[in-house]
C-alpha cells in the first residue's frame, strides 16, 4: 500500500509535469505579444523593450520555461521584474497577471472558495437525487416510477446547462422574484449568514447538479439492475435474508463502488472550476476567473487556472484509485 | 458542461461484437447479422423513429437555412428598424428594446420570433442560422474524435509493446486534462496560430475550423482507450490469427478486420458525442470564445440574450428551445441506437 | 399429466405423504423473442435420507427446477406453476416472507458457481455468520464459532484464519467447500446441490461427495444433486432423473437407469462418459444435434429431431405426440419414449450395451 502510494504520487508528478509543458508551450507559443498586452495603450518601442526585458520576454522559450516552473516548485518562488527593481512572487509563483499585474496564485486562492461551495453544494444535491431516482427506478424496473425517472434522467441530460441555469433564474429570480439578483458578496458564508448565502447558491447549486443528477441517475440504476442480476444476490436470498439486507447489503454496495469512482473524478473535475454556471449566476469562482483570463488574453492567468484545475483532477484519480481498492476487496495495489 | 461523454458507458463500451451470440435468440434469428436485427429493432422503436425525424428535419433546416430565410425575407445579418410600415421596430429610448409582440419580444407576422433588441436583427433567421454553425462544429468535431480515437486506439491495441505504452501515457494525459476550461483557453490561441500559419483572417470561417479541432482533440482519448481494449481481444481471435499466418499485413488486419469489429462501439460513441459537442459548442460561443459576431450562434444568442432576461425573456427562450430541442433529439436517438445495438436487450 | 416417480416404495412416517414431491412442475420466461419454457411439467419425489441424482444437458432446467424449489423465481418475471410440496406445506403459492423463513434454515443450495455466487465484498467468514444469524438469534461469537466449525468440517486449512479472507482469495475447490459450508449452516432438511463438484479435480470432488454424505447420515437430510456427471450420481444417489428440454424423460432407481436404461437420450448420455475399462477401438460419442429451443419445443417428442432410433415406432407418434411418461417393471422404472419395452429392451442389449 506504502510503495503503491508512493509510485502512484510519482506518476501524478509526472503527470503534471507533462501536462504544465504542454499548457506552457501551447499558450506561450502564441504570436500575439505579450508585451503590448501589458503596456496596453501607453506602448511604445522604448515601454516595450523594458517589459519584455521586465517579464524576461526576450529569453528563449526554454529559459522562461525553465524561470515558470522554478516559481512553482522552489520554495522560494522566484523573483519577477528587471535587475534592480525586482519583486519577489511567493511560492506557488504562477506569475503575474498581465490584466493588473496582481499575482496570479492570489486570485486563485481568492476565487477558489466560491467554487468550492458551489462544486460541494451541488454534488451533494446531485449524488442524493441521482442515486436515490436510480436505485428507485432500478428496484420498480418497468413500472411507472421506473418509467419517470428514465425520463426524468433523458430529459436532464438533455438540458443544456446554459438553458437550465437561465430558465432557473428567470422563474425564480425576475417572474416569481423568491430569490433577489445574485450578488457576489452573498457568497461569503461567514459575513452574510446562512440565509443570504442559501439564497445565493441554490439556484447554481440546482443548475450545476442537473446533468449530473440526470447521469448518476442513469448509472445507479443500470448498476443496480446489474446486480440484482448477480448470482450473489439469488445466494443472498437463498440464505433467507429480508429484501431489505438483499437490496442494501448486497446490491446497493456493489453498485455504488463505480458510482464512487466517477463522482470522485467529476468532483475533482469541478473544484477547477464551472465555467458557465459560474457565468450565469455571476459567481466570482475559478470558473469566472478562467473566462475573464480568457477573453482578456491573460496568459500567465489562463495558465495558472488551467494547471491548478489539472491539479485537482489528477489528485482526484489518484483519490479514487486508492479508494477503489479499500472499497473493493479484489483489486489490490500493488 | 458535459464534455465528458463517458458516465453511462459500459467500461468494455459495452459491446462485444460477438456478443449476440451468445443469447438464446441468436439461435433463433440465425444468418441475421447484428447490424440487421438493430436495423429491425430501430425501426419498431417510435421514439426512436420521431427523433430520427427530428434530426432530419433540423439538419434540411441547416442546409437549406439560405431558402428558408428568403421566405420571411429577412437577411440574418440585416439591421432592421422599420417594419414593412414604416413604424420603428425598437425603442430608441427605452435601450432599444422591440416594441410590442409577446413579452416585449417584437414578435409579429413579419419577424415571427422577434428581433433583436438594439440592432432589430431578425431572430428566426438568426435562429435558422445557428442550426448551420451547431451542426457543423458538432459532427465535424465528432468526426475527428471518432477518427483519432478508432485510429490511435487500434494502432495502440494492436502493436502492443512500446507503441502501446506511449500512447495509453497519452491517452491517460489527455484525460486529466479540465477539458472545456482547455478547450476555452485553447480556442483563441488555436485561432491565433491558425491565422498565422494558413494566412486566413480569424473570422468565423477560421473559427468553425478551429472549434471542431479543438472539440475532436479533446474527445478521442477516451474512445481511443475503449477501441485499444477491443482490438487487443480481437488480435488474438481466430480469424484475425488465421489472417495473419496466411501473411496478411498489419494494414489488412486493422481495417479489414478489426474494424469492422468495432463499429457497433463507434456508432455508439458517435451518438454520445454529438450531444456533448452541441452543447460545448453553445457553451464555447456563449462564454464568447466560440463564433463571433455577425455568425449567429444558439450560444451566442443566448449570451447576448441573457442581458434582456427581464425585459424580453422570449429572446432568450427562442434559442433556448432549440437548442433543447436539438440536444433531447440526438440523446433519444442515441438511446435507441444503444438499446438496439445492445446484445443482452430483451433478455431477463 | 400425473406423473410422477416415487424415489422410495415406503414414505415417510405417519404423514404418508413424501418429504418434497414436485407435481408438475413448470417454470416459463416471458421474453422479447418469446416464451421460454424452462420447464414442463416435472415431478419427482424425495424422502429424508436419501439422494436424487438430476442429470441432463446443458439448458435442460436443472437449475431453473431447483431455484424453483428454492421460491426464488418469486419477484422475477418468470411464471410457475405445479405443485411442489414440501414437509407438508406447498411452496409455489407461499408468499415470499413466508417461504423466505424456510429458506436456508429447511431448505439451501449449494449453487452451481462459487465465485459468482458469493458477494466478492465480504469475507467469506462473515458471509457464513450472516447466513447463521438469520435464523439464529445468537450473537456474533457463536456464529463465528459455528462457521469456523463448519469451515473446518468442509475441510478448509486454519479455517480461523480462512475466516478472513474474501472469496477470491480462495482456491476454486476451496470456494466449492466455503459454499457447501453456508448451505450447511443451519442444518438444513432438503440440500440441493447444483454441479457442486464441476471444475474439480477428482481427489477434491470425491473429498466433497464425502462429506456431503457424512452429513445426510448426520442430519437424515433428503439431497438432490445436479449434475452432468453420471459418476457422481452413481455413488451419491439412489434414485436419477434423467431431464431433457425441461422434462422427465426417464426416472428410477440407479441401477435401473445404469444398467437397464431404456429411453435413446440415456442411451446417449451413458454412451458419452468416458470409462477406463472400455476398449481401445470403442470412440467416446456424443449425443448428434443440439439442445431444443425451449421457446419452440419441437412438436411430439422433444428428443425427436436428435434421435436416431425413429424407425422402431409405428407411424409417426414420434413427430406427432409427446409420449407419455410410463411405468415398466416393478421397480419405479419411468420411461417417456413411444417404442415399445420389448423392443426398447432387445435394442439396449443388442446395439447399445456392447458399445458401452
Ligand atoms: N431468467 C431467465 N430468462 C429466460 N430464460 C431463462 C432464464 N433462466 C434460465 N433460462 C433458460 O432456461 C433454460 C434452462 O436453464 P437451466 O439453468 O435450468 O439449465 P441447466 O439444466 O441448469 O443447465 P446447466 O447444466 O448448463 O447448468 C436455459 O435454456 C436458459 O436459457
Ligand atoms: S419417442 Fe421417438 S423420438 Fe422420442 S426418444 Fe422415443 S424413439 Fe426417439
Ligand atoms: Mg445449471
Amino acid at each position: 500500500m506504502g510503495r503503491y502510494l508512493i509510485r502512484r504520487l510519482l506518476q501524478t508528478v509526472v503527470i503534471l509535469w507533462v501536462i504544465s509543458a504542454i499548457t506552457f508551450f501551447l499558450f506561450w507559443i502564441t504570436p500575439a505579444n505579450p508585451a503590448l498586452l501589458i503596456c496596453g495603450k501607453n506602448c511604445n518601442t522604448e515601454t516595450i523593450a523594458t517589459v519584455n526585458a521586465t517579464f524576461g520576454f526576450d529569453d528563449p522559450l526554454i529559459v522562461q520555461y525553465g524561470t515558470y516552473m522554478k516559481g512553482l516548485v522552489s520554495p522560494t518562488g522566484r523573483d519577477i521584474g528587471s535587475e534592480g527593481s525586482e519583486r519577489n512572487c511567493a511560492w506557488p509563483c504562477f506569475g503575474e497577471s498581465y490584466q493588473n499585474g496582481i499575482p496570479v496564485w492570489d486570485s486563485i486562492s481568492d476565487a477558489f472558495p466560491a467554487t468550492f461551495w458551489l462544486a460541494i453544494g451541488a454534488a451533494t444535491i446531485w449524488l442524493f437525487f441521482g442515486v436515490m431516482l436510480g436505485l428507485l427506478a432500478a428496484l420498480r424496473k418497468g413500472k411507472a416510477l421506473d418509467k419517470l425517472s428514465v425520463g426524468l434522467a433523458l430529459f436532464g441530460v438533455s438540458f443544456p446547462t446554459i438553458v437550465f441555469g437561465y430558465l432557473l433564474l428567470f422563474l425564480f429570480i425576475v417572474k416569481l422574484k423568491w430569490i433577489p439578483f445574485p450578488d457576489t458578496a452573498n457568497a461569503a458564508l461567514f459575513e452574510v449568514g446562512p440565509v443570504k448565502w442559501l439564497q445565493f447558491y441554490i439556484l447554481p447549486w440546482i443548475t450545476l447538479a442537473l446533468v449530473f443528477a440526470a447521469l448518476y441517475t442513469r448509472l445507479t440504476r443500470a448498476n443496480m439492475i446489474d446486480t440484482m442480476n448477480e448470482d450473489y444476490i439469488r445466494t443472498a436470498r437463498a440464505k433467507g435474508l429480508g429484501e431489505g439486507t438483499v437490496i442494501f447489503k448486497h446490491g446497493l454496495r456493489s453498485a455504488l463502488t463505480p458510482i464512487v469512482t466517477i463522482f470522485g473524478l467529476d468532483l475533482g473535475g469541478l473544484l477547477g472550476g464551472a465555467v458557465i454556471t459560474e457565468q450565469i449566476f455571476s459567481i466570482t469562482g475559478l470558473g469566472k476567473f478562467a473566462i475573464d483570463s480568457v477573453l482578456g488574453n491573460d496568459l500567465p492567468a489562463i495558465m495558472g487556472v488551467v494547471l491548478f484545475a489539472a491539479i485537482f483532477i489528477v489528485l482526484a484519480n489518484v483519490v479514487v484509485d486508492v479508494l477503489y481498492a479499500v472499497i473493493d476487496p479484489r483489486v489490490r495495489l500493488s | 458542461m458535459t464534455l465528458g461523454v463517458s458516465e453511462d458507458l459500459p467500461p468494455d463500451g459495452g459491446l462485444p461484437a460477438d456478443g449476440l451470440a451468445e443469447t438464446a435468440e441468436a439461435k433463433q434469428i440465425e444468418g441475421r447479422s447484428l447490424g440487421q436485427i438493430a436495423w429491425a429493432r430501430l425501426k419498431k422503436d417510435k421514439i426512436a423513429v420521431i427523433s430520427a425525424v427530428i434530426i432530419l428535419l433540423i439538419i434540411a433546416v441547416a442546409i437549406f437555412a439560405p431558402l428558408i430565410v428568403k421566405i420571411n425575407g429577412f437577411p440574418p445579418d440585416q439591421f432592421n428598424k422599420l417594419d414593412s410600415d414604416g413604424n420603428p421596430l425598437l425603442n430608441t429610448r427605452d435601450g432599444g428594446i422591440p416594441i410590442g409582440g409577446l413579452w416585449g419580444s417584437g414578435t409579429s407576422t413579419e419577424h415571427w420570433l422577434g428581433v433583436e433588441p438594439q440592432n432589430g436583427r431578425d431572430v428566426f433567421s438568426r435562429l435558422v442560422y445557428g442550426t448551420r454553425v451547431s451542426l457543423l462544429v458538432a459532427l465535424g468535431g465528432t468526426l475527428i474524435a471518432i477518427v483519432l480515437g478508432t485510429v490511435i486506439g487500434m494502432v495502440s491495441g494492436y502493436f502492443g509493446g512500446w507503441v502501446d505504452t506511449l500512447l495509453s501515457r497519452l491517452m491517460d494525459i489527455m484525460l486529466s486534462f479540465p477539458s472545456l476550461l482547455f478547450i476555452m483557453a485553447l480556442t483563441p490561441v488555436v485561432a491565433d496560430r491558425g491565422q498565422d500559419l494558413l494566412g486566413i483572417p480569424d473570422d468565423n470561417r477560421l473559427r468553425l475550423g478551429v472549434l471542431m479541432f479543438v472539440l475532436g482533440f479533446f474527445g478521442w482519448a477516451y474512445l481511443a482507450r475503449i477501441v485499444r481494449g477491443q482490438t487487443l481481444s480481437l488480435r488474438e481471435r481466430e480469424f484475425v490469427e488465421a489472417a495473419r499466418s496466411l501473411g496478411a499485413g498489419p494494414m489488412y488486419v486493422i481495417f479489414k478486420q478489426i474494424l469492422p469489429n468495432l463499429i457497433p462501439t463507434l456508432l455508439v460513441y458517435t451518438t454520445l458525442l454529438i450531444p456533448g459537442n452541441i452543447t460545448a459548442e453553445a457553451a464555447l460561443s456563449f462564454l464568447g470564445v466560440g463564433i463571433k459576431e455577425p455568425t449567429s450562434s444558439w450560444g451566442r444568442m443566448i449570451a447576448d440574450a441573457s442581458d434582456w432576461i427581464e425585459s424580453n425573456p422570449l429572446y432568450l427562450f427562442f434559442p433556448g428551445i432549440a437548442l433543447f430541442i436539438t440536444v433531447l433529439a440526438f440523446n433519444l436517438l442515441g438511446d435507441s441506437v444503444r438499446d438496439a445495438l445492445d446484445p443482452r436487450a430483451g433478455r431477463s | 399429466m400425473t406423473e410422477s416417480v416415487t424415489t422410495t416404495a415406503s414414505t415417510s412416517a405417519g404423514t404418508g405423504k413424501p418429504f418434497l414431491e414436485l407435481k408438475n412442475l413448470q417454470v416459463h420466461f416471458p421474453t422479447d423473442d418469446g416464451l421460454v419454457k424452462a420447464v414442463n411439467g416435472l415431478s419427482f419425489t424425495l424422502e429424508r435420507g436419501k439422494t436424487l441424482g438430476i442429470v441432463g444437458e446443458s439448458g435442460s432446467g436443472k437449475s431453473v427446477s431447483s431455484l424453483a424449489i428454492m421460491g426464488l423465481h418469486k419477484g422475477s418475471r418468470a411464471k410457475v406453476g405445479g405443485e411442489i410440496w414440501l414437509d407438508g406445506a406447498e411452496l409455489v403459492g407461499m408468499s415470499v416472507p413466508e417461504i423466505r423463513r424456510l429458506r436456508g434454515q429447511q431448505v439451501a443450495m449449494i449453487f452451481q458457481d462459487p465465485l459468482s455466487a458469493m458477494h466478492p465484498f465480504y469475507r467469506v467468514g462473515d458471509q457464513l455468520v450472516e447466513a447463521y444469524r438469520v435464523h439464529n438469534e445468537v450473537p456474533k461469537s457463536v456464529a463465528r464459532k459455528r462457521a469456523i466449525d463448519l469451515l473446518d468440517r468442509v475441510g478448509i486449512p486454519s479455517p480461523d484464519k480462512r475466516f478472513f479472507d474474501y472469496p477470491h482469495q480462495f482456491s476454486g475447490g476451496m470456494r466449492q467447500r466455503a459454499m457447501i459450508a453456508m448451505a450447511l449452516m443451519c442444518d438444513p432438511q432438503l440440500l440441493i446441490a447444483d454441479e457442486p463438484t464441476t471444475a474439480l479435480d477428482v481427489t477434491v470432488q470425491a473429498q466433497i461427495l464425502d462429506l456431503m454424505m457424512d452429513l445426510q447420515k448426520e442430519f437424515n437430510s433428503a439431497i438432490v444433486i445436479i449434475t452432468h456427471d453420471l459418476g457422481v450420481v452413481a455413488q451419491m444417489a439412489q434414485d436419477v432423473v434423467v431431464m431433457y428440454g425441461g422434462r422427465v424423460v426417464e426416472a428410477g432407481p440407479v441401477r435401473e437407469i445404469f444398467y437397464r436404461p431404456e429411453m435413446p437420450y440415456t442411451w446417449g448420455l451413458l454412451g458419452s462418459i468416458p470409462r477406463v475399462n472400455r476398449g481401445g477401438d470403442h470412440r467416446l460419442k456424443s449425443i448428434r444435434g443440439t439442445p431444443p429451443s425451449l421457446i419452440n419445443l419441437p412438436k411430439g417428442c422433444p428428443f425427436q429431431p436428435r434421435c436416431d432410433y425413429q424407425q422402431h415406432v409405428e407411424g409417426h407418434s414420434c413427430t406427432g405426440e409427446v409420449p407419455d411418461l410410463l411405468q415398466i417393471g416393478t421397480e419405479d422404472h419411468r420411461v417417456r419414449c413411444h417404442i415399445e419395452t420389448g423392443q426398447r429392451k432387445k435394442l439396449f442389449t443388442e446395439q447399445i450395451k456392447p458399445n458401452l
